[in-house]
């Protein structure tokens, strides 16, 4: 069997054999509590000041964001931003309770539905799990009301975040799922997809000269919720 | 794929003159080595993590089994399945066997250099199946029924009016007139023409650039989004990995990607860094129903132990390629299969022979640019000396090459004669090229100076000559 081979051709190019329990114990005492590496500088900071390096990465990466102070101004500010980028007042939005629960109908003319995204979007908005200061890098696990089609087939991409969910480095975010979330089928916490997002879709493949809008979304914009003033 | 690479000299000769092709490499240095270089210079900790991704591969590669076995483990708890795959014949079949159960009629695919190695196209189109290439490089360059020239960049060695000729015969049912005022309007014009393709495939097949131990997990890194929508959209996923892929944690992986888009394209990270782990669960809306890891030995478990064993620290970030002068000035196809540049040097020969591939270890200046670059510090120059040394012991380079090696040793083992024989050159030498600087050809050198000119020496004599004045000094 294939496998049986090709661990034995491993074990005979490291010329030993099956690593001892001992060993093996040690390794699964990494994988559980892995050890963080160097972790750069530029994100050790306050809080606030990695709030500031993650919009100023955002836009870095041309993505766009709208500070707001309250849940409550997100179909406004959805609105506002629909219009003002000349799109039809029409969004598909993750079935996520925070934003099921909002009150679009003071919005009428806003045509909201809670389901995955579709090839013909022009708009999504995904309920966002955490913020990566480092590099202006949006967390975002799948889930039944997190679908991950949303951050991907809508011509704009729109994403809610709270400030509060604004961490400065990578590890930090896994360290948020790892105590966050609970799978329902591994019972782990690795949800079937997580997406790092930096940035709205791009190809350097001709010429290497960088245009934005390949496959992906076109737009990208953030909605920040500030909730750690 | 194919294997060219024996051809390596003459390929090399034809892309020397080939004038659309010089055109193309003349972007490296904007379109790579400025981008790498000024993402290297935001992030004063490069350095250092250098030093830990090296450490972390060894690390994996030093317990490289323990950690599949625990991989393949947590891949099968998440409703997905593990195909292990000594040989490329049984991955292809693996893909098969998938594509057919799932009553598969067309494939998209993201970029996977893996597939390359396997021909999983050809395979696939054999037993009527359709491929559908989605990264944009790889898209153009599956009409025009060409291979990548790049591990990053696939369709590097095509210039503009390439894609527009192309797109103009290919996409008849548009009218024939339409301008393509930007680069933008190529773009949307495969954008439109592969949505329909992402919705209507079967199967998506990607590659991945790590796997990880810890949760089961196969990570992609786009920045074009095809290999999200390849494998989320269809009913059934395969990632396609090779064994060297594997790192035990994600805290692991995250170091690494530090490196990766900063050496490859300059970026801080790609757009899209997706992990997948397992099927579809119960509730969700949306993901593949079925998810497949085909796991590929291919040679590289007989790597381990050898002096190319560092070889499979390699990430693919392609730097190596994208600061070579060999490379910048014959592209990848002269290099004859699936990795050309430094890496595809080292690698080639390992997985195909060096019988096969032994010039392209030849084809180096040793100049170290690549292992300067190289993000997880692999020692490619040492390498392909090696590579050069098996190919002598074993009676493969041709008689030439011995000959004049054997010149070349009688002489350096007699220090005097070495001395006056070397003087006398370049003495010679620089009185002959006084006035040009550099030789356009020399005699017994023709092959040489065909492709590139020979600097005349400058003032001073030889090294140990100069060597010597600055002694007295």
């Amino acid at each position: 069997m294939s496998r049986d081979a090709i661990l034995a051709g491993i074990r005979r190019g490291l010329r030993r054999g099956e690593l001892p329990e001992d060993q093996k114990a040690m390794l699964r005492t990494r994988m559980a509590r892995p050890p963080r590496h160097l972790m750069p500088a530029r994100s050790r900071l306050a809080h606030a000041g990695q709030v500031a390096l993650f919009v100023a990465n955002l836009e870095k990466e041309f993505a766009t964001v709208t500070r707001l102070t309250a849940l409550s101004e997100v179909p406004e500010a959805v609105a506002e931003f629909l219009a003002a980028q000349n799109l039809p007042p029409q969004l598909a939005i993750a079935p996520h309770p925070e934003l099921t629960g909002l009150a679009w109908e003071e919005r009428p003319m806003l045509r909201i539905e809670a389901r995955p995204g579709q090839a013909q979007d022009f708009a999504s908005l995904q309920h966002g799990f955490a913020g990566i200061a480092e590099t202006g890098t949006l967390m975002l696990p799948s889930h039944p009301t997190r679908p991950t089609t949303l951050n991907l087939l809508p011509d704009t991409a729109m994403v809610l975040l709270r400030t509060s969910r604004v961490v400065g480095a990578y590890e930090e975010a896994w360290d948020l799922l790892r105590a966050e979330n609970s799978d329902s089928r591994t019972g782990g916490f690795m949800p079937r997809n997580v997406m790092l997002v930096t940035g709205p879709s791009r190809s350097a493949d001709i010429e290497q000269t960088l245009e934005l809008g390949a496959h992906g979304p076109r737009r990208l914009h953030v909605f920040l919720l500030d909730d750690t003033q | 794929m194919q294997i060219h690479s024996p051809q390596f000299k003459q390929r090399a000769a034809e892309a020397l003159v080939d004038p659309g092709l010089q055109k193309a490499l003349g972007r490296a240095k904007q379109g790579f080595q400025v981008k790498r270089a000024a993402a290297v210079a935001g992030l004063p900790e490069f350095e250092a993590l250098r030093d830990v991704g090296r450490d972390i591969k060894n690390h994996s590669l030093a317990n490289l089994d323990f950690y599949l076995e625990e991989f393949a483990a947590r891949v099968e708890k998440a409703g997905g399945h593990v195909h292990w795959c000594s040989t490329a014949d049984e991955a292809r079949a693996a893909v098969l066997a998938i594509c057919q159960k799932a009553g598969a009629k067309t494939v998209t695919k993201g970029k996977s250099m893996i597939s390359e190695e396997l021909g999983v196209n050809e395979h696939l189109e054999k037993h009527g199946i359709t491929p559908v290439e989605t990264d944009l490089g790889e898209y153009i360059l599956q009409i025009r029924d060409e291979g990548p020239s790049h591990i990053i960049a696939p369709a590097f060695h095509l210039n503009r009016e390439d894609w527009e000729e192309t797109f103009r015969r290919v996409h008849t049912d548009l009218p024939a007139d339409r301008v393509f005022s930007e680069r933008r309007d190529i773009m949307t014009e495969a954008r439109a023409r592969l949505r329909q393709k992402f919705l209507t495939a079967d199967v998506g097949i990607t590659g991945a650039n790590f796997l990880i131990a810890e949760t089961g997990s196969s990570v992609i890194v786009t920045n074009e989004g095809n290999g999200d929508l390849t494998q989320t959209l269809p009913k059934v996923h395969i990632a396609l990995a090779s064994i060297e892929k594997m790192v035990p944690t994600l805290e692991d992986a995250t170091s690494l990607l530090r490196l990766l888009a900063r050496s490859a394209t300059g970026q801080d990270f790609s757009v899209y860094t997706t992990f997948s782990t397992g099927a579809r669960r119960a509730a969700e809306l949306d993901g593949p129903q079925e998810y497949h890891v085909v796991l590929l030995d291919g040679g590289r478990s007989n790597m381990l132990g050898t002096e190319y064993q560092e070889m499979l620290r390699c990430i693919r970030c392609a730097a190596c390629m994208n600061h070579c002068p060999v490379y910048g000035a014959v592209g990848g196809h002269s290099y004859g299969w699936v990795y050309p540049g430094p890496m595809g040097s080292v690698l080639t020969p390992t997985l195909v022979g060096v019988d096969k591939a032994g010039h392209l270890p030849n084809a180096s200046t040793f100049c170290g640019r690549c292992e300067s670059v190289c993000p997880v510090k692999i020692p490619l120059p040492k390498m392909m000396r090696h590579w050069r040394e098996r190919e002598f012991e074993r009676h493969l380079s041709p008689a030439t090459t011995r000959s004049a090696m054997g010149l070349w040793a009688w002489l350096a083992k007699r220090p005097e004669v070495y001395r006056a024989a070397t003087g006398l050159a370049v003495r010679a030498l620089k009185l002959l090229g006084r006035k040009t600087g550099s030789f356009a050809a020399l005699p017994l050198a023709g092959g040489w100076t065909a492709g590139r000119d020979l600097p005349a020496p400058q003032a001073g004599g030889t090294f140990m000559a100069q060597y010597a004045k600055s002694k007295r000094q």
